[in-house]
């Protein structure tokens, strides 16, 4: 592409705007506007110089700010679709069932909700590929832009020409009474005092302030790919481990994704508020607020040499207290008290008793996880547990059924022999239910005498490598926008004639409001000529309809 | 009296001043000058009774952490109620750096229609359920309510900008939709009165329903039954009967208080046209007329550049460190977290809409119109409509 020479004699590349030297406009567009486009400083920028290429045209498309501001008000709206229904995780239905349950709870929208796939929409493809999209976009535009203006920044020249400048917002043209060489250093005096850099060239002055303020939207874009890379980065196995496991009072066991480690219930807490239920208590419903979930917990590890499955010889680790807002951090990983069930069967205690005399003959102590098979109770009497139900559903095909491995509803098939009994009697026990004796009437039965129970906790096993990325993506992402937001660019130039002519130009990026505060008092410290706000429309008159939005060079720091 | 006594009368205290307040600042814009920029003696007693307020505020919420021990911001009415009073703050801070008196003519009644709905919810004190038992909590949800209350001060300039810039002789879409806003806040007052009048009369009727799991439990009404729970029976009943039966799926109770404010709101607003016999930004139009547009414009972009990081900062980040902490996970999407993010994206394109397209003066306006709206939204909808883990009220 061929280059553009200014009239100055600098040769400028192709797609430039205005002068990278001396800012005379080079464009036609630029040299009809009254006030120019001071967006990147009129650097060429890529995108809208190259349009031939395929490269050009994909580069184009996510370099667009309207694309840009498209796919975000897209994610938006498709988040906020996401919102209509609960999401299928909060959802407390098992896989299989959730469409029933879509349908059933909410009807035909409940169905169709879910048919389209919006009760997993955050993890659906295309809402996926938006996001990667924007993160394109961001880094596109953030290049095409960003580049270029720091280049410009970096290599400002003091002396600007008088086209440049009389198409600045802020313009001022006068004679002033003063020496050229007394207005100038008076002016930089003001300027230093207000914590500008001066520059000084011949009769031209450049005070500029706060020009890293500029970079503010390109390092909060850094922060965010930095971030969105860090999310995907769990995809990577070993990065992520999210497990939940039950762990019962008094039980040791291995830690699911925590490879070597043991943990020990010792105890579940659960601590209610004392307090009189009122105002939406009681509208709810709920009487008690809950105060504390707490898990007294050991946690061990497998020597290093050990086999895997071998719980002899664990190492203690420490004692700690699992509460919710206080999970346990170990080696990476992080256990949270993310549920309970309270009251668990643990052990149930019958008598073996004679039906007539009542008389008992001894005591059998079922461990309800793991019963044993055959219980001898001493003087010739014992009882077998032929069938063991932890969770009985009733009989199918006359075998007793279980619906989970929990000891919810625990029930046996009992052999019972006696010396009175050798051949053995058979009695189906089931819980407050009177026992089944299926082979004819018994002369001896098992009496409840009584349960333990015990709480368990629910575990949830976290390791999330990601988290430091995703911290440093934060923190550059704050800087970036506390920069880009709470300090703007200020710069003014000033051109002093020998005769005592002066021409003078200031720019900011945003905060004009501010910029009118320094321009004031320079102007009155240094008897400059007053300012115009090529903008300001007149006091009465109202805001122009069209055309005045267009030519606005308004904020621009993209 | 007791510390609780003491807060609640520091709530009253700054909600009068917050009304005295309002008023002065009409009439400094009465007594009117050129611009709108506070120079009179009104302007000046104006915002002293605001900062007197904010202050009396300030009394309330630091007496009410005192005697329930954790920060005020743990349920509707104290979280609402914060947010009023951090509005009021953003006024003031935005009020010293431009010194535009007519934006308290709208910031003071928005905060004062906030702080009137929060005061519609129960404000007992509730012990703290153990996932909010943190420090975090006083961190996030500040930060949280600040940034958003700094964005909201650009709706309130956007608000003054349109309703001095939209042609009312001539009938237009944006003298509609200007008009609806007013009319929504019209609403809001409906609702207030209602709910206070009722609440006045200690009105309740109660019934059983069956819920959508098929449960069956018990309701209160404190507002005549419009409509009726799902298989509703009367325990005890005043006033009137249901009109309908509503399916599980839908709240009766929420949609009798939502169409009794709409009812309440519609009647106030059709006797302020009749007595007026204008609309009710026609209303307000003579009281903005000499307000510097450019100014408030800046107004409108200074407001949600200083709230913007605020709110990334205390409605995001914080929420996602707290979350990993309490939750396991730093993001859930929780219709309160979605919400969040979709604010924060809308403000992000209201950014580069201005910075790179040029959307300023009316189309900004509206922006910051719409993004006050998703504001209250997340507050309002999320918190009742959509259940999710922030349900807390």
């Amino acid at each position: 592409m061929e280059k553009i020479i200014c009239a100055c004699g600098h040769s400028n590349p192709y797609g430039t705007k205005l002068c990278e030297k001396c800012g005379r406009p080079l464009t036609e567009e630029e040299k009809q506007n009254k006030v120019v486009d001071m967006r990147y400083d009129g650097m060429a920028i890529r995108s809208k110089t190259y349009n031939k290429s395929f490269v050009d045209k994909i580069w184009n498309f996510f370099s667009s700010v309207k694309v840009g501001i498209s796919l975000i008000i897209i994610t938006l709206i498709a988040a906020s679709v996401g919102t209509l229904l609960p999401q299928e995780f909060y959802v407390k239905a098992s896989d299989m069932e959730k469409g029933a349950y879509y349908a059933d709870v909410y009807g035909t929208f409940g169905k169709i909700y879910y048919t389209l796939g919006l009760s997993d929409l955050y993890s659906s493809w295309w809402f996926q590929i938006l996001v990667g999209m924007l993160a394109v976009s961001i880094i596109v535009a953030s290049l095409d832009r960003g580049i270029p203006l720091y280049k410009s920044l970096k290599n400002q020249r003091v002396k600007r020409h008088e086209s440049f400048m009389k198409r600045q917002r802020i313009v001022a043209e006068g004679q002033v009474s003063a020496s050229a060489e007394e207005t100038l250093d008076k002016v930089a005096q003001k300027m230093t005092e207000m914590k500008y850099s001066v520059r000084r060239d011949g009769s031209a002055l450049l005070a500029e302030k706060g020009r890293f303020s500029r970079y503010g939207p390109y390092i909060n874009h850094v922060g965010l790919i930095i971030f969105l890379g860090g999310v995907m980065l769990r995809l990577v196995p070993g990065f992520y481990v999210d497990e939940s496991i039950w762990v019962r009072e008094g039980e040791t066991r291995a830690i699911t994704g925590m490879e070597g480690y043991f943990i020990e219930n010792r105890d579940f807490i659960l601590e209610t508020h004392d307090n009189t239920p009122q105002g939406e208590q009681v509208k709810q419903g709920v009487n008690v607020v809950a105060k504390n979930f707490q898990t007294d917990i050991t946690l061990y590890k497998q020597p290093e040499d050990a086999l895997p499955g071998d719980t002899e010889n664990l190492e203690k680790v420490k004692d700690y207290s699992i509460r919710v807002n206080h999970p346990l951090k170990e080696d990476g990983f992080a256990l949270y008290q993310m549920d309970y069930r309270l009251n668990e069967l643990k052990q149930m205690n019958f008598e073996l008793i004679n039906k007539t005399t009542e008389k008992s003959l001894g005591k059998v102590e079922i461990d309800l996880t793991n019963p044993k098979k055959e219980y001898d109770l001493g003087n010739g009497s014992s009882v077998q547990i032929l069938v063991y139900t932890p969770d009985f559903d009733g009989f199918e095909n006359g075998e007793p059924q279980t619906k989970t491995s929990i000891p919810n509803n625990p029930a046996f098939l009992f052999k019972m022999t006696t010396p009175e009994t050798p051949e053995g009697e058979v009695s189906f026990v089931e819980i407050m239910q009177p026992p089944l004796e299926p082979l004819g009437e018994n002369k001896y039965r098992m009496k409840f005498a009584s349960a333990e129970m015990r709480d368990m906790s629910g575990i949830t096993v976290r390791k999330d490598s990601t988290i430091p990325i995703l911290f440093v993506g934060g923190v550059i992402f704050m800087i970036g926008v506390a920069i880009g937001s709470y300090w703007n660019h200020r710069r003014l130039w000033l051109q002093v004639e020998p005769d005592g002519r002066v021409l003078m130009a200031a720019h900011v990026n945003k905060n004009m409001f501010s910029m009118k505060k320094d321009l004031d008092a320079v102007t009155t410290f240094a008897a400059l000529p007053p300012y115009k706000d090529q903008l300001e429309k007149d006091e009465a008159g109202e805001e122009s309809t069209t055309g005045g939005i267009k030519e606005k060079e308004g904020d621009n720091t993209l | 009296m007791s510390l609780i006594d003491l807060s609640g009368n520091l709530l009253f205290v700054a909600f009068i001043a917050y009304l005295v307040a309002t008023l002065l600042f009409g009439g400094s814009i009465k007594q009117g000058n050129a611009t709108g920029k506070n120079t009179g003696k009104w302007g000046k007693l104006a915002i002293v009774v605001t900062i007197i307020g904010f202050l009396s505020q300030l009394g309330y919420f630091i007496t009410r952490w005192i005697y329930t021990g954790h920060a005020p911001v743990s349920n509707m009415f104290e979280f609402t109620t914060a947010f009023g009073m951090f509005i009021v703050g953003a006024f003031i801070l935005i009020y010293f750096i431009y010194r535009l008196t007519a934006l308290g003519l709208v910031a003071l009644p928005v905060a004062l229609l906030i702080i009137a709905y929060a005061a519609m919810f129960p404000k007992e004190v509730s012990p703290l359920v153990p996932s909010l038992q943190s420090h975090w909590l006083t961190i996030h949800v500040i930060t949280a309510a600040l940034g958003q209350s700094i964005l909201a001060i650009s709706a309130v300039a956007g608000l003054i900008y349109l309703l001095k810039v939209v042609d009312l002789t001539k009938p237009s879409k944006q003298r509609f939709w200007l008009e609806a806003v007013m009319y929504c806040l019209v609403v809001v007052v409906g609702f207030v009165a209602v709910t206070s009048t009722f609440s006045a009369m200690d009105y309740e009727s109660s019934y059983n329903y069956v819920d959508k799991e098929g449960t069956t439990r018990k309701i209160i009404y404190n507002l005549p039954p419009v409509f009726g729970m799902n298989e509703y029976e009367v325990i005890e009943e005043h006033g009137m009967s249901p009109l309908v039966e509503m399916p599980a799926l839908i709240n009766a109770k929420k949609l009798t208080t939502v169409v009794w404010s709409l009812l309440v709101g519609s009647v106030l607003y059709l006797l302020i046209r009749l007595i007026a016999r204008r609309r009710i930004s026609a209303i307000f139009q003579p009281l903005v007329k000499r307000v510097n547009l450019q100014l408030l414009d800046e107004i409108g972009y200074r407001s949600v550049l200083i709230g913007f990081p605020v709110f990334s900062l205390g409605a995001l980040i914080f929420a996602m460190i707290w979350a990993q902490i309490a939750w396991s996970r730093f993001w859930g999407w929780d219709p309160k977290e979605v919400w969040a993010l979709i604010t924060w994206l809308f403000y992000a394109a209201f950014l580069h809409l201005r910075l790179s397209k040029g959307w300023e003066g009316r189309k900004s306006a509206w922006l910051a119109l719409i993004g006050f709206g998703i504001i209250l939204f997340n507050l309002i909808a999320v918190n009742l409509i959509l259940a999710g883990l922030h349900s807390y009220a």
